[in-house]
């Protein structure tokens, strides 16, 4: 919606822009020229800047309620073919969701090679909810947002990927498993590793402890970063194309093309960085329980 | 970009969801699934011995028949062998009877022929007599020339 009193950049930007909820400090003058009062105050933010005012006690309206909705609508859809799968002739949806846990299956098999009945099930979770989440990117940019002025919500992210909040969240909680099974597994084994790696002698434990520790770091920031960055870049394309519409009839037949160009090819990114999130996960948590 | 409370509700809603997953999700279809393979595994294998016995039974069929073929073949022979010994037998004892009947009749020809003969040598006496007596005008006396007329008989 680049509309006749928006420039582009401004078109970007607001596309750009959470729908964020959260708490301005004391003192900060409002868009409307209103100064929020002592102890801060709860609000909606209007625009960008008033976001950023709001730090880390802000929430992102519309990343959370997407990303949760298609959570849900996973756990819904493959809870409803749970309860429906038997061992008789599968037909349908239910067909669609058993290749796609067989798959994910014969993935965990392949590289996990230890007795954890966690990783199936949270493999099988990252890579469909990723793949949710990722797939709101091939709906068209202005579609949502627009139909969403109307009830009056001024920024919309439909693509919940795109937010690195929402990709480091769930890296986070993958780097906080492998941690926990790190030791739980290894025990003190986890600090020898961590200290007396690649160079095994006590001279050289902070050397080593600080590679170790920066090589386990890069492990959720290039989980959450991947992802993020990807999906980042293809919706900025995807925002860019539709920004080249506004520049004039004879731009609508090319940008269309490259529209669907894009799509088409975003589908296989979409796919592939949903995967990649859940075998790097899988990775990980089987290195946490292989002894070196 | 700002990283916010957001990170923390993504991670409580992933815990929670993850958690759902492993607990409703993924036991039965996963179970649904394996039971399933298990089956078909079940009926691929029903249908491989099934397979392997229909092969066994045609052997078996095939082997019976040429058993069969080769008994009735043995028994038409041996029948075939018995028919011609039949034959054969009542050939012989045919030949037998047909000499035997042969030989009682020619000895009966001969008998007769003997007795025919002893008749008439007899009669060739009594006539040779007569005919001497005529010739000789008186009767001779049977007994001084009895001699020579046997002999003259016997000489027929």
């Amino acid at each position: 919606m680049a509309g006749e009193n928006q420039t582009v950049s401004e078109y970007i930007v607001h596309h750009l822009t959470n729908h964020t909820f959260g708490k301005l400090p004391a003192g900060y003058e409002r868009y409307d020229g209103s100064i929020v009062g002592e102890g801060g105050a709860w609000v909606m933010a209007h625009g960008g800047e008033e976001a950023a005012a709001m730090g880390f006690n802000a929430i992102h309206v519309d990343s959370m309620a997407w990303s949760i909705g298609l959570g849900i609508l996973f756990c819904w859809l493959f809870r409803r073919m749970a309860v429906k799968a038997t061992s008789g002739v599968p037909s349908g949806m239910l067909n669609a969701v058993e290749m796609i846990v067989g798959f994910v299956d014969n993935t965990v098999r392949d590289t996990f090679h230890g007795r954890n009945k966690l990783i199936a099930p949270l493999a099988l979770t990252i890579f469909v909810w990723v793949f949710l989440m990722n797939l709101m990117d091939l709906i068209p940019v202005d579609l949502v947002p627009w139909l969403l002025t109307f009830v009056g919500v001024g920024y919309q992210k439909i693509v919940p990927s795109t937010d690195p909040n929402i990709t480091m969240g769930m890296a986070v909680g993958v780097f906080i498993l492998m941690l926990y099974y790190s030791i739980k597994v290894k025990g003190f084994g986890f600090v020898k590793e961590l200290t007396l790696n690649p160079f095994n002698h006590w001279a050289f434990i902070p050397i080593n402890l600080f590679m170790e520790v920066v090589g386990l770091l890069a492990k959720p920031f290039s989980l959450g970063l991947r992802l993020f960055g990807n999906m980042y870049a293809g919706e900025m394309i995807f925002i860019l194309i539709a920004a080249l519409f506004s520049a004039g009839l004879a731009w609508a037949v090319p940008a269309g093309l490259l529209q669907i160009g894009w799509a088409i090819f975003h589908i296989l990114v979409i796919t592939l960085q949903a995967f990649i999130f859940m075998v790097l996960t899988i990775v990980y948590l089987s290195m946490a329980h292989e002894d070196h | 970009m700002n990283i916010n409370l957001t990170l923390i509700g993504q991670m409580i809603a992933f815990v929670c969801f993850v958690v759902f997953c492993m607990k409703y999700v993924w036991p039965p279809l996963l179970a649904a699934m394996q039971e399933r393979e298990k089956k078909i595994a079940d009926g691929l294998a029903a249908a491989d011995r099934a397979n392997h016995d229909l092969e066994l039974a045609k052997e078996k069929a095939v082997e019976r028949l040429s058993e069969a073929k080769s008994e009735a073949a043995g028994i038409i022979d041996s029948a075939n062998k018995r028919a011609n010994q039949i034959v054969e037998e009542a050939k012989q004892t045919a030949v037998v009877e047909a000499d035997r009947v042969k030989a009682s009749a020619q000895a009966e020809i001969e008998q007769e022929t003997n007795r025919a003969r002893e008749q008439l040598r007899a009669q060739v006496a009594t006539l040779s007599l007569a005919g001497a007596e005529k010739v000789l005008g008186k009767s001779i006396d049977r007994n001084a020339h009895a001699e020579l007329v046997d002999q003259l008989a016997s000489e027929l």
